[in-house]
């Protein structure tokens, strides 16, 4: 870990597979996906685990299901959402790996900064 | 205070000392070294890179790349690094994506510092949280070096 104080380990072990094979999410996509407020919004409807339809997904939000959907592939490119159907419906669910290694990552970052400004208050104020 | 984005980290902290000396600390790379704790080679300069080593307790020696952006006496000083593990480019990184911004404003007890970190989401591919998620055991030698730093 580097970075004067925000340091990363120099040596990269081995990539590790994903557990069912596919390769990791691109995580800037995932931060890119997570970039806009009504995507936020979906992701927190899907927060309580279940499967939603596109509907249940649309109530609430003044947009028509088309815009949600465009939302919903965003968020599926970014592997944060997948789908899958019921019957002749089309159910989406959140991917919590993809999440839990955004929040994960940032929270890293956030310790790293916490560190260094330990350092700086240290050094300013004694 | 702390607040992570979904795609940005924010620090603000209030330092019970003036901005001019909040502002030496930051700019000044020799100052700045001292509690970052990297060796600089230059002095910072707007549109300049910034090179330089480690000296963090136990990753001394390894690299400093910065490109320095705005510096605005007293009120803001940025700079864009890569997101590597060495700081330097990788493989089809052209630009260093991640923007840090120093903002300082004066306040009655001194100044507040608002620290910065953000362009998560233009990462080509994000190295931090592989190396990361793959070195849970350097986070724990880490956390060791600082613990024992800090107590020192």
């Amino acid at each position: 870990m580097k970075r004067a104080g925000i340091v990363r380990p120099k040596t990269l072990p081995n990539i590790v597979q994903h557990k069912d094979q596919r390769p990791a999410p691109v995580m800037a996509a995932v931060f890119a996906a997570l970039g806009d407020d009504t995507r936020l919004v979906i992701i927190s409807k899907l927060q309580d685990g279940a499967d939603h339809s596109i509907s249940k997904l649309t109530e609430g939000l003044s947009l028509t299901r088309q815009g949600v959907s465009r939302h919903l592939r965003v968020l599926e490119e970014a592997r944060l959402v997948r789908r899958h159907r019921v019957g002749r419906e089309t159910r989406y669910h959140l991917e919590v790996e993809a999440l839990e290694r955004a929040r994960h990552y940032l929270a890293h970052v956030s310790a790293q900064w916490d560190d260094a400004i330990e350092r700086l208050t240290k050094h300013l104020e004694g | 205070m702390a607040d992570a984005d979904h795609d940005k980290i924010t620090k603000t902290i209030e330092l019970k000392v003036p901005i001019a000396r909040v502002w030496r600390a930051l700019t000044d790379h020799k100052e700045f070294g001292r509690w970052f704790q990297v060796e600089l080679d230059q002095k910072f300069e707007p549109g300049e890179k910034s090179t330089g080593r480690m000296t963090y307790p136990g990753h001394e020696g390894a690299p400093w790349v910065v490109y320095v952006e705005r510096m605005e006496p007293e009120r803001l000083f940025s700079f864009r690094w890569f997101d590597s593990a060495d700081g330097s480019p990788a493989q089809g990184d052209d630009q260093p994506a991640l923007l840090v911004e120093f903002l300082l404003e004066k306040v009655p007890s001194g100044t507040r510092l608002t620290i910065t970190e953000s362009g998560f989401s233009a990462l080509p591919q994000p190295r931090r949280i592989e190396v990361m998620r793959r070195n849970e055991e350097g986070w724990n030698s880490q956390a060791e070096n600082l613990a024992q730093y800090c107590s020192a």
